[in-house]
């Protein structure tokens, strides 16, 4: 096992794929609690789907780098959502749901009628299970994806106090003085990012798990949000890192391997949380 | 010049108004009550104060070189923080936030006047506690830390004893006292409990139909204090509450796990 193992970390991409997923599982992990807590993380799950459209876009212009296309349309898609959030004429979560099938339909529709592919379904199949783009991913496009997720890892730690007062109480921290809304705007912008990049690892479908998983973990044990936001990045990594080894090893597809591990990490989690009570 | 005073306030939506020219001044050291019916306006004054919302027309003027970011305030608890994993000391220290002004992070000295409040409303040793482990009335104390690094003049607090036991209420009620006479903390407070208003407070504010403003004497005997007061008139409100399918507040609520 040694032996396969070693002669697979000898291919470039299989070395790209750890190193990506590594920061990948990372980011997605620092906004888990924020997601889970301020009601997010529908807004999360509305935006892989949006996401998912401008693959679709992306992939019928026949771009190069489909990440420079679907990274700003994410992002924009993330202001005017949270836009259409403090909207009290229309609800912000119907607004959520209307982008987001929107989205899928629009995108599958798209690669339907425009793709150049001949084998449509397992595109369709790879952009929302993230099968394996991951250990197809260019020089170019894993620099983008280190750049990205370093950004989103400096910009977590420098706004992290503001992050934790706008979460823990929005209406004290706006008497106070804080800017909530362009705070708000950040999260909303980082989570489009965080979206995008993981999308690369395990698809549009399963990025809320990827999100919110380690944050749910390490709520169960931990008490105060230092430890639950540092803990959750140690498991997230953990998991991701675990996740494609088995993947790699048992050739299971790798998204669906890491969300398998993430879940069964949380039973632990659970269970240990409830033997030492609360 | 007055601390905080109100002039010709017209408060309510684009559709409805609720409260018309009210007038109203603070000074320091005040220990004002805002006292009314559900639906009267008093929250929607309580975020005007706060500037979370502007009035539809008239202004709230700031004196004595009181800035809008000088206001600690304690807001009623939100179900978001039920769960929330955050310790006492970081509730606190997220006081500081309006100290924080370019910078990322808290200084020593943020965390220093963190650690004092937290000795003041005496929550020190709950301080690595999980914050949703804590009684109501701990709880509450914990955020009147948090609001006391915000500050150290002027308090809003809204409806600072709802859910909480009898036992915790008057303690509650003694600590603001404290803080009002001890700390020289002037003190803004909505509350529907009338009783507690008038034996605490040095002035009340009554919205209603009418809008009364004045020192506690003032109040009792005016027509809007003596029927606000009067216990039969208490009944037949809860009774127009019913009729209309609200909720009725119950008189204490649970303390939670101690």
């Amino acid at each position: 096992m040694i032996a396969k193992l070693s002669l697979y970390m000898s291919y470039p991409f299989v070395r790209y794929a750890l190193i990506v997923g590594i920061l990948i599982a990372l980011c997605s992990s620092l906004l888990g609690v924020t997601l889970v807590l301020k009601r997010f993380s529908f807004i999360g799950d509305g935006l892989s789907h949006v996401a998912f459209g401008a693959i679709s876009v992306a992939s019928v212009l026949n771009l190069t780098n489909q990440m420079l296309f679907v990274l700003p349309a994410t992002v924009l898609c993330a202001v005017l959502l949270l836009r259409t959030g403090s909207n009290t004429k229309i609800r912000g979560d119907a607004a959520i749901a209307m982008v987001s099938v929107g989205a899928l339909a629009a995108g599958y529709l798209l690669m339907n009628l425009f793709s150049t592919s001949t084998n449509l379904s397992g595109d369709v199949c790879s952009t929302l299970f993230g099968s394996t783009s991951i250990l197809t991913l260019t020089r170019q496009e894993v620099w983008l994806c280190i750049v990205l997720a370093v950004a989103v890892v400096i910009t977590f730690i420098l706004f992290y106090n503001r992050i934790f007062a706008v979460t823990f109480d929005e209406t004290f921290a706006a008497a106070v003085g804080t800017r909530v809304d362009a705070c708000n705007l950040l999260i909303a912008v980082v989570i489009a990012v965080i979206i995008v990049l993981a999308m690369n690892l395990v698809g549009s479908l399963l990025i809320s798990a990827l999100v919110i998983f380690p944050a749910l973990s390490a709520m169960r044990i931990f008490r105060s949000f230092l430890s639950v936001t540092l803990c959750s990045a140690a498991l997230s990594v953990a998991c991701a890192a675990l996740g494609i080894l088995i993947s790699i090893l048992a050739e299971t597809p790798v998204g669906s391997t890491i969300v398998m591990i993430d879940i069964a990490a949380f039973g632990i989690f659970a269970l240990i949380g409830h033997f030492l009570g609360d | 010049m007055a601390l905080l005073s109100a002039r010709d306030l017209t408060l309510g939506y684009s559709d409805r108004t609720l409260v018309r020219n009210m007038n109203f001044e603070l000074n320091e050291g005040n220990y004002l009550c805002i006292v009314g019916e559900n639906g009267s306006g008093k929250s929607t004054l309580m975020r005007t104060l706060l500037g979370l919302q502007s009035p539809l027309s008239g202004k709230v003027l700031h004196g004595d070189g009181l800035s809008a970011r000088e206001i600690g305030y304690l807001p009623q608890q939100t179900p978001v923080q039920r769960d929330f994993p955050a310790s006492v000391s970081e509730i606190v220290l997220s006081g500081c936030q309006n100290r924080l002004g370019r910078r990322f992070f808290y200084t020593r000295q943020d965390r220093e006047l963190a650690r004092r409040n937290m000795e003041l409303m005496s929550v020190s040793d709950l301080a690595g506690k999980c914050y949703r482990n804590l009684s109501g009335g701990q709880q509450q104390r914990v955020l009147l830390a948090r609001a006391l690094c915000a500050t150290r003049r002027l308090l809003l607090l809204d409806e600072p004893v709802a859910g909480l036991d009898p036992r915790a209420t008057t303690e509650m009620y003694q600590l603001i006292r404290r803080l009002n006479r001890e700390e020289k903390i002037t003190i803004i407070m909505v509350s529907h409990d009338i009783a507690a208003a008038v034996s605490y407070a040095t002035h009340i504010l009554h919205i209603g139909e009418t809008v009364f403003f004045g020192s506690r004497e003032e109040y009792l005997e005016s027509r809007a204090g003596r029927e606000f007061l009067d216990p039969q008139r208490e009944d037949r409100m809860n009774m127009k509450v019913r009729k209309k399918k609200q909720p009725v507040r119950p008189l204490a609520g649970k303390e939670g796990k101690a």
